[in-house]
């Protein structure tokens, strides 16, 4: 069994590979220590390898992992894996989220990642989803179903929040206002791809990958978008699938 | 952990009218930073005491042999960049000192009057003189600025009701009648050291000069050649340290401790011997300065393994890769070999600048590095932009490439070592 955990901020998400098939994931809130959430998580399996990869990765690999990278690497492995020939990865996590360029080989060959700003993160969106009183689930099919969109123009979370609110006051549709804080984190990342100039097919990984509107409104700006069947494991799966080479 | 101590000179201090009780803990902050950064390395060389002792005395030692200075009426200049012409205070018998940008300890002190979105440089040194947080600055006669960038040119206009400070106008191409203009600056520039020493320069006294600090940047040079080898004989934080010390030490006794390091790096090359075993992948920095202290890159990056070689940068080769031709004993001519040397630096105030370019390449290569980490601080608009020209470069070169933008608070530390890490996956394949 090779196991791969992605200690991430907000939550630690596990895949167990041997050596044919995914066979087991997992996906647990962080807690106070993540280390220790993953080490209860893996406990149950004999692992013969164990990646760690994500925010909490040295930590793992001063408790239990055997080997860490980043999970910039790791998520290029995963998604390599399942989208073979995929040129691009746009990753949007908890915290941050990165563009990653691959080469014909699957390997990294140049990345970006958002600065040190909430903006376009999976953060942004749950901070804009609280400020409508929306569950984070409500918050992507409302934006999915809205008739008309309005903008927002402020990349920055304080003062989109601000601009949400005065939204709100100015009587405009809940879910339009949610419509349009989609399309300004969906403009976020077409704008770092365009930076990177990346190559076709994308594939889009990580939580929000989940989200339908999100995936919706990068489809209408880029040419081919490939999603995962379980985007929130790619990091842990890559990880798994890095401990095979060891 | 290695004890470590920065001297304490409170005596001193009184004397300079600084803010004792903040500047104590700032000294004893520093000390661990230090012990922690640099005393924690393996395999360092022990030439590396001198520099050592350079920090422990920072706040004292040398600042009493710049006070020794002032009192023998010797003037005693601070500088904030490598265009002010070192050799021309050097031949009225003066000290010139680059004065300390690099700490996020001072921003705050800065920002109280500064507009918070520019360099964190202009920030930190400024705020060093607002909080009376550095001894250099209040040792020093008075201080040069320059008209480089937008946020220093300003931020004099200020930092004058605080300290004398001058400014020296640096043209913003390179045509010749830039460079005509230059001379005259640097004419200017030397007729007030006259003033404030009291003494003309002779011709003979800027030859003196001139090799003084031409032997400060050869032994400099020749550190730099030293750190191609492989495995590298020295790390990046010691070099950088080194290069940071230049700055403020005595340039005669400086030269001769970076030769005495270098002759020990040759013995350690000839015997296979590094600081960090040959398989460490090998990375150069290129972009902003990075002030004293400010190890921010070099600290992630030699945590994760890897090796800095280069520093293609104000606080590295854009100071020292240009000599002044010597022989001549005619001020003119002198004066005139002075101008052509500085125009030769390639800061990125300058348009078009693509001698940068080409330079970067250059020390790529001579370096033996695997891969560029363009460095640029905050705000730093110029070097900024410029940024696309290098990546453009490396992208048609295919070396790897990695560009931060960053200020000196710690915030962003677990997202750069990410990528730092991300980067050096890249590079190892
Ligand atoms: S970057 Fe330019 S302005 Fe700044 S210290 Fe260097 S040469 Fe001077
Ligand atoms: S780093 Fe850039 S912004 Fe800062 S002082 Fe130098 S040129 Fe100006």
């Amino acid at each position: 069994m090779y196991i791969g955990v992605d200690l991430g901020s907000r939550t630690v998400k596990m895949a167990v590979w041997d050596g044919e098939r995914l066979v087991e994931h997992r996906i647990e809130p962080s807690g106070f220590e993540p280390h220790r959430q993953a080490e209860k998580m893996i406990a149950d399996y004999r692992a013969k390898v164990v990646v760690a990869t994500g925010y909490g990765r040295h930590l793992a690999a001063g408790h239990f992992a055997d080997a860490v990278i980043t999970e910039i690497k790791a998520h290029a492995r995963g998604i390599f894996h399942e989208f073979p020939g995929c040129a691009t990865i746009v990753d949007v996590g908890g915290q941050d989220s990165k563009v990653i360029s691959l080469d014909a080989a699957g390997r990294v060959s140049n990345f970006q990642m958002n600065d040190k700003c909430a903006a376009g993160t999976g953060r942004f969106l749950e901070i804009m989803a609280a400020s409508l009183a929306y569950t984070l689930e409500e918050f992507g099919r409302a934006a999915l179903t809205a008739d008309q969109e309005v903008l927002i123009n402020s990349m920055c979370t304080v003062f989109a929040e601000s601009e949400v609110i005065s939204m709100k006051n100015r009587g405009i549709a809940r879910d339009r206002i949610a419509r349009a804080v989609h399309s300004s984190v969906a403009d976020r990342l077409a704008g770092m791809l365009a930076r990177l100039g990346h190559g076709d097919p994308v594939a889009f990984s990580g939580g929000v990958a989940r989200n339908p509107c999100m995936v919706e409104l990068l489809e209408k700006r880029l040419p081919r978008v490939l999603v995962p069947e379980l985007p929130d494991i790619t990091g842990a799966l890559g990880a798994a699938l890095h401990g095979t080479g060891i | 952990m290695q004890d470590f101590e920065i001297q304490a000179y409170p005596e001193l201090w009184r004397e300079l009218d600084m803010d004792l009780e903040r500047f104590d803990k700032a000294r004893q902050m520093l000390g661990t930073a230090y012990a922690k950064t640099f005393l924690s390395q393996a395999n360092r060389p022990q030439k590396m005491a001198y520099f050592d002792k350079m920090i422990s005395e920072i706040f004292g030692g040398r600042v009493e042999e710049l006070m020794q200075a002032k009192k023998e009426g010797r003037p005693v200049v601070g500088t904030f960049c490598v265009y002010i012409p070192e050799e021309i205070v050097v031949a009225a018998d003066g000290v010139c000192v680059g004065l300390c940008g690099g700490s996020q300890g001072s921003v705050p002190d800065a920002e109280k009057i500064l507009p918070r979105n520019i360099c964190p440089m202009v920030k930190s040194a400024f705020g060093f003189k607002a909080g009376r947080i550095c001894p250099y600055f209040q040792a020093v006669d008075f201080v040069y600025g320059e008209t480089t960038c937008d946020a220093k040119k300003k931020t004099w206009e200020i930092l004058d009701r605080l300290v004398p400070t001058y400014v020296m106008e640096i043209p913003q191409m390179k045509k010749e009648r830039d460079r005509v203009l230059w001379l005259e600056e640097v004419k200017d520039f030397k007729a007030k050291i006259e003033e404030v020493s009291g003494k003309t320069i002779s011709s003979g006294q800027l030859a003196e000069a001139i090799k003084i600090i031409n032997g400060k940047r050869l032994a400099l040079q020749r550190l730099t050649r030293l750190r191609a080898a492989s495995p590298a004989p020295i790390s990046g934080k010691d070099a950088l340290l080194i290069e940071q010390i230049a700055f403020y030490d005595e340039p005669v006794r400086f030269a001769a401790k970076v030769n005495e390091l270098c002759d020990e790096l040759d013995d350690r090359i000839a015997n296979g011997e590094g600081a960090f075993p040959p398989e460490a992948l090998r990375v150069m920095v290129s972009g902003t300065p990075m002030a004293l202290p400010n190890w921010k890159i070099h600290n992630l990056v030699e945590s994760a393994g890897a090796v800095i070689v280069g520093e293609e940068s104000c606080i590295g080769t854009r100071y020292f890769k240009d000599c002044i031709t010597e022989g001549s004993q005619e001020m003119d001519e002198q004066l005139a070999a002075l101008t052509d040397r500085y125009m030769r630096i390639d800061c990125s105030c300058f348009t078009p600048n693509d001698e940068r370019v080409t330079q970067v390449l250059q020390e790529y290569k001579d370096s033996a590095a695997q891969g560029i980490l363009h460095y640029s601080l905050q705000f730093c608009h110029t070097y900024n932009i410029e940024e696309i020209k290098i990546r453009e470069a490396c992208q048609r070169e295919g070396i790897p490439y990695l560009s931060i933008e960053s200020d000196y608070s710690p915030e962003d530390i677990g997202q750069l070592q990410t990528r730092i890490e991300a980067f050096l996956e890249q590079i190892g394949g």
